[in-house]
């Protein structure tokens, strides 16, 4: 059995340890409310691009002479946006993200080129496939404009024919204790359907194929910067779990070892009695 | 007098939202004035000043590009990024507009050139408008 001194020292370490994932699951509850605050303001723009987008491809001129990023064509290639955090610590949502977006590729039976954004991605899909591209740092607070450069990888090898389809694999945010891996596709766009038919008949400036060539790389950028943000908002809810499960198990094996600490002291303790007892039972026989 | 209700939203947040009287905004042909009860429109923007009025005051707004919709009396801006005058920090804003203009400068490679023209573009309009504001100011 460990002696006093060495569960003393023990329990201060696991102690320190309680107190840092504590405060990393505390960083973690108000890194994800920010997170969800940030989707939750794009939504408004969103639906609107969402609208305008829907008008646009159901414009007559687009249906004889269909645009090249909204035709649906045989597919040879595959492109997967796999996005992680660039951290651990976050039970196992990289490795899900990982491996579902692996399943896929495989399912599908196509070759892919995978864009990693996050650091897991990159290391899981470095080993294996073929990466395209890799980005990462996005940070806490990502920007729209920051999507920029991802949205051209793809946007560019699409054009160039050289895959045929791009999916974004991401972690998506149910709740703060589920996330769910989850597979959009982004190319070719789907447009939602008009609900109600009847065409508004814009003015279009300058005119309808160069809005929607403006338009349709805005909206490609703004569905991968949604799906970081679900994914930064997964991440931050998986740590503060699996901070908080470690803040207890690490309480709790303080708590043991305290108890055996209390023993051995009482132990030696006892025996220090004896022998004094013996001692002084010796001398006075 | 009549209004128009104008929402101005990036993919951050919601910059604006009132019922306003008039709006000026740098269409993709030109300067673009819209008054209540316009045609349905939609048009892209290019980096620059939309000015609103509303009450008989003028708010300005330095957009970098986006989309400007008009349909039944409601004017949505999805707008890149929209900065109200007075939340420009003017010495970031020329630092900004240095840095953008060294750049074209010095690009080597077409795209480069084509990006940083852009960057130009857009500190450009933030300068000018963040300027408006200390002008109204001094009045």
């Amino acid at each position: 059995m460990a002696s006093a001194q060495q569960l003393k020292r023990r329990i201060k370490s696991v102690d320190n340890t309680s107190k840092i994932t504590k405060a990393m699951s505390m960083i973690a509850a108000s890194k994800m409310t920010r997170a969800q605050q940030m989707a939750l303001q794009g939504r408004p723009y969103a639906e609107r691009m969402m609208s305008l987008l829907s008008d646009l491809a159901a414009q007559p001129q687009f249906e004889d002479d269909p645009h090249p990023l909204l035709t649906p064509r045989e597919i040879k290639k595959i492109g997967v946006i796999v996005i992680t955090p660039d951290r651990g610590l976050t039970g196992g949502l990289n490795t899900s993200v990982n491996r579902f977006a692996a399943q896929h590729i495989l399912n599908s039976g196509y070759e892919a080129e995978v864009v990693a954004v996050g650091k897991k991605a990159r290391d899981f899909f470095g080993r294996t496939s073929n990466l395209k591209a890799v980005f990462t740092d996005m940070g806490d607070r990502p920007t729209v404009d920051s999507m920029a450069p991802i949205t051209k990888v793809v946007v560019d090898e699409y054009t160039q024919g050289n895959i045929d389809a791009v999916y974004v694999v991401y972690s998506k945010f149910v709740n703060t204790t589920v996330q769910k891996p989850e597979l959009i596709t982004i190319l070719p766009v789907e447009p939602a359907e008009l609900e109600n038919k009847d065409k508004v008949g814009y003015i279009y400036e300058p005119d309808s194929s160069h809005v929607l060539n403006e338009l349709l790389p805005r909206y490609i950028e703004m569905e991968i910067y949604h799906s970081i943000l679900e994914s930064i908002a997964s991440e931050q809810s998986a740590r503060m779990v699996a901070m908080r499960n470690a803040t207890d198990n690490a309480l709790e094996m303080k708590s043991d070892l305290t108890l055996e600490m209390n023993k051995v002291r009482q132990e030696s303790i006892t025996s220090e009695l004896l022998d004094i007892v013996g001692g002084v039972a010796a001398v006075e026989g | 007098m009549p209004t128009m209700r104008l929402d101005i939203v990036t993919a951050e947040k919601l910059v604006y939202s009132d019922e306003v009287s008039s709006v000026v905004a740098p269409g993709a042909e030109g300067q673009l004035g819209i008054l209540p009860n316009h045609a349905p429109l939609l048009t892209s923007l290019m980096p620059g000043e939309l000015k609103v009025l509303k009450d008989g005051e003028e708010t300005n707004i330095a957009v970098s590009g986006g989309f400007l919709e008009v349909l039944k009396n409601v004017v949505t801006v999805l707008a890149d990024t929209a900065e109200r005058a007075e939340d420009i920090d003017v010495e970031r804003a020329e630092a900004a507009l240095k840095r953008a203009q060294d750049k074209v400068n010095s690009s080597g490679s077409d795209l480069d050139l084509e990006r940083a023209i852009r960057a130009l573009k857009r500190s450009q309009a933030r300068v000018f408008v963040s300027k408006r504001k200390r002008s109204s100011k001094a009045k």
